[in-house]
């Protein structure tokens, strides 16, 4: 993309001869790119003729129609790239980000407040109440990878594994020794926190690239063990029935001692949406909460240095290698929750819903949201996963505006949608660290 | 004006290898107590590998370094660093995208909580311009200023021993002179001993104690600071048309 020069917005609206050939030029090149790539996607089309033989219709009229357009839009986006006042789009984003660096801690307690009373206001929408569930799942998720990947800079490709190795621990755990939710609960944590480790020591001297290809692979050795120990797991069919969570050891059923009995209630199946709705929303604050706090610790900022310069870290006396496990642990551990909490929401699991696919989603939310950021991150997933919702009954082009709202996000807000970083510390006051340096690398000096 | 004769820092037959690649042939350097030690030499010698082989990375694979007594040869870095010996090193290596302040409590790391309120007092005493722009992005400093910010992370630690690579790289020659003036405060107020590697001979030689000069992984020169500046050979080698 071209350079973000300050532009100095002209007077007039017109433009000189000069631009716009250039821009004709442009958007000449555009459409002759545009006629290579779909002369045969669109351009020719194979139908059964009457004898049940294939034909080859040509659809010129469709291919001219799609190469004008893409002609038009790239003469308007070059000839808007001259002039100030017509490039909306980059403009749009610049307003955006300063409102949302000035409203962020109100965004933030609105965003909150929203998703406190979410049970109360969509109540009889079951269907929107486990949307939400989904969305805070993901939420907490992210803000576990974000430790990992926006924190230390470790870029983990396997986070699904944490996730896996929480729901079967607890899966496992409740089944085998009828322990409750609250107790295999942190276990499940540490247990993840112990794969973390594993995942941690041999990929310690391990950097970008070849880091997250080891950590893609961890993933899928994690599902290939639950895939195929069938004595333990289940193998494909996974484990079923698994214990829910009571409210205080009161069950959510329609017993005399449920809880629905117990205060007097009609029996409602919706009473255990909305208990798991805000056990997820309490873990994910808490891990909200545990990550502000520690970034306002040494090992917190160590973290950070490490993402920054890891000789520099050395120097400075800092164990980079403990420092790596405990990011990758505690990135683990929070998994380790959520995958228990996904384990007793849906009562059921297989190896099936621990894919790379869901390392990605995860790994999509905490890019977008900007890495670092926790609203960001609940930003993303709630435009994530609450736009895969929106679109489903699009199906055929659901895709097709995730894959444009993915374009759209590098091109307008390459350091995802809340890229300021907040610093742990500060004398004085408290300025948010712009966008366009904070996800810079160290370069610009000026003198 | 030399130091108190203790030697604080000493290599013995130092070896280091890139892969195969000899890279330091058996350096000997003394670095004693209080002193301010220039290493000079041109581009490639090996100054800044054996600046980073004290502290371990890349590590020597022959010879000894020991500081204050203790051998440290096989130590890993950060316990080097735990030994307060602090570093500037090469290319300055500050956390861009963290504030000043988050960059001089990293710097802390080593150091006892205790001291970090006077330690972050003695720095911004030093350099005022750090004060200013204790809230601001390390990446947005300028070169000058990241130079101060090096130099200042590396002082949070209370380092016995300082080691310097090339303070002044890249530096108007005013800040330049600054800098030094900052670094023999340094030295002569707060005792701190100075292991300098520079390419700016005059400058380095003129604030040192003793100097030591490099080429190609050996050291083949070795004296007070004044001594080399007067010896012919260094003027043509480093300081040929005359130093600034």
């Amino acid at each position: 993309m071209s350079e973000r020069a300050p532009r100095v917005p002209r007077e007039s609206g017109r433009f000189n001869p000069r631009e716009v050939l250039a821009a004709a030029k442009e958007a000449a090149v555009a459409a002759l790119v545009a006629l290579g790539l779909f002369v045969l996607l669109i351009g020719v089309r194979t139908d059964q003729g009457p004898t049940g033989a294939l034909v080859i219709r040509t659809r010129f009229g469709a291919l001219a129609a799609i190469v004008a357009a893409v002609f038009v839009g790239r003469l308007v986006l070059a000839l808007a790239r001259h002039d100030a006042r017509l490039s909306i789009g980059r403009l749009a984003p610049a307003a955006l980000r300063a409102a949302l660096s000035g409203l962020g801690i109100y965004a933030a307690a609105a965003f909150l407040a929203f998703a406190l009373i979410v049970p109360i206001v969509f109540y009889t929408d079951r269907y929107l109440l486990d949307l939400a569930i989904l969305i805070v799942t993901y939420t907490m998720l992210g803000f576990g990878l974000n430790i990992v990947v926006g924190l230390a800079g470790l870029l983990d490709l396997g986070y699904v594994a944490f996730y896996a190795v929480g729901a079967y621990s607890y899966a496992l755990i409740a089944q085998h020794f009828g322990l409750s939710f609250w107790i295999c609960l942190p276990l499940a944590g540490i247990l993840a926190a112990f794969a973390g480790l594993i995942l941690g020591f041999p990929v310690l001297r391990l950097r970008g690239d070849y880091l997250a290809i080891v950590t893609l692979g961890f993933g899928e050795i994690i599902r290939l063990i639950l895939l195929n120990w069938q004595d333990l797991t289940g193998g494909p069919n996974g484990i079923s029935e698994i214990a829910r969570p009571s409210f205080f050891g009161l069950p959510f059923n329609s017993t005399a001692h449920g809880f629905a009995a117990t205060f007097g209630l009609t029996y409602s199946p919706t009473h255990r949406i909305v208990f798991l709705y805000y056990i997820i929303l309490a873990l994910a604050l808490i891990t909200n909460w545990v990550t502000l706090r520690l970034r306002r610790l040494p090992i917190g900022r160590a973290w950070e240095a490490l993402r920054e310069d890891e000789i520099a870290c050395r120097a400075l006396g800092i164990n980079t290698t403990t420092t790596k496990l405990t990011a990758f642990a505690m990135g683990a551990m929070f998994g380790g929750f959520a995958g228990a909490f996904f384990a007793t929401r849906q009562g059921f699991i297989s190896p099936e819903s621990f894919t790379f696919g869901e390392s990605a989603l995860v790994l999509t939310i905490v890019v977008l949201g900007g890495r670092g950021s926790q609203l960001g991150v609940a930003v993303a997933a709630t435009v994530m996963l609450g736009g895969f919702e929106f679109f489903r009954e699009f199906e055929q082009y659901r895709m097709l505006v995730f894959g444009a709202a993915m374009v759209a996000i590098v091109i307008y807000r390459p350091r995802g949608l809340v890229a300021t970083r907040t610093p742990s510390v500060s004398l004085g006051a408290r300025t948010d660290i712009p966008a366009a340096i904070a996800g810079g690398a160290r370069t610009e000096t000026p003198a | 004006m030399s130091g108190t004769g203790e030697a604080l820092l000493t290599l013995r037959g130092v070896k280091t290898y890139y892969g195969n690649v000899i890279a330091l042939k058996g350096v000997d350097v003394d670095v004693n107590e209080g002193e301010i030690v220039a290493l000079i030499g041109a581009n490639g010698a090996g100054k800044s590998t054996l600046m980073m082989t004290v502290f371990g990375d890349p590590r020597a694979q022959e010879g000894e370094i020991r500081f204050a007594g203790r051998d440290i040869t096989a130590l890993p870095t950060h316990e080097i660093a735990k030994l307060r010996i602090a570093q500037s090193p090469e290319g300055r290596r500050i956390f861009s995208r963290m504030t000043v302040m988050e960059n001089l409590q990293i710097g802390a790391t080593v150091g006892d909580a205790a001291d970090f309120e006077s330690d972050l007092e003695r720095v911004f005493a030093l350099f005022p311009r750090l004060r200013d722009r204790r809230n601001q992005r390390g990446g947005t400093l300028s070169g000058g200023e990241q130079q101060m910010l090096a130099i200042g992370r590396a002082l949070m630690s209370r380092p016995r021993l300082m080691l310097l690579d090339e303070p002044s790289l890249g530096l108007a020659p005013l800040l330049v002179q600054q800098i030094f003036a900052a670094i023999r405060a340094l030295n002569e107020r707060d005792k701190l001993t100075v292991f300098l590697v520079e390419q700016n001979a005059y400058h380095a030689l003129k604030l040192a104690h003793r100097g030591y000069v490099m080429v190609n992984g050996e050291i083949t020169l070795a004296g007070s600071g004044r001594e080399l500046l007067q010896r012919p050979e260094i003027r043509a080698a480093y300081l040929e048309g005359g130093a600034s």
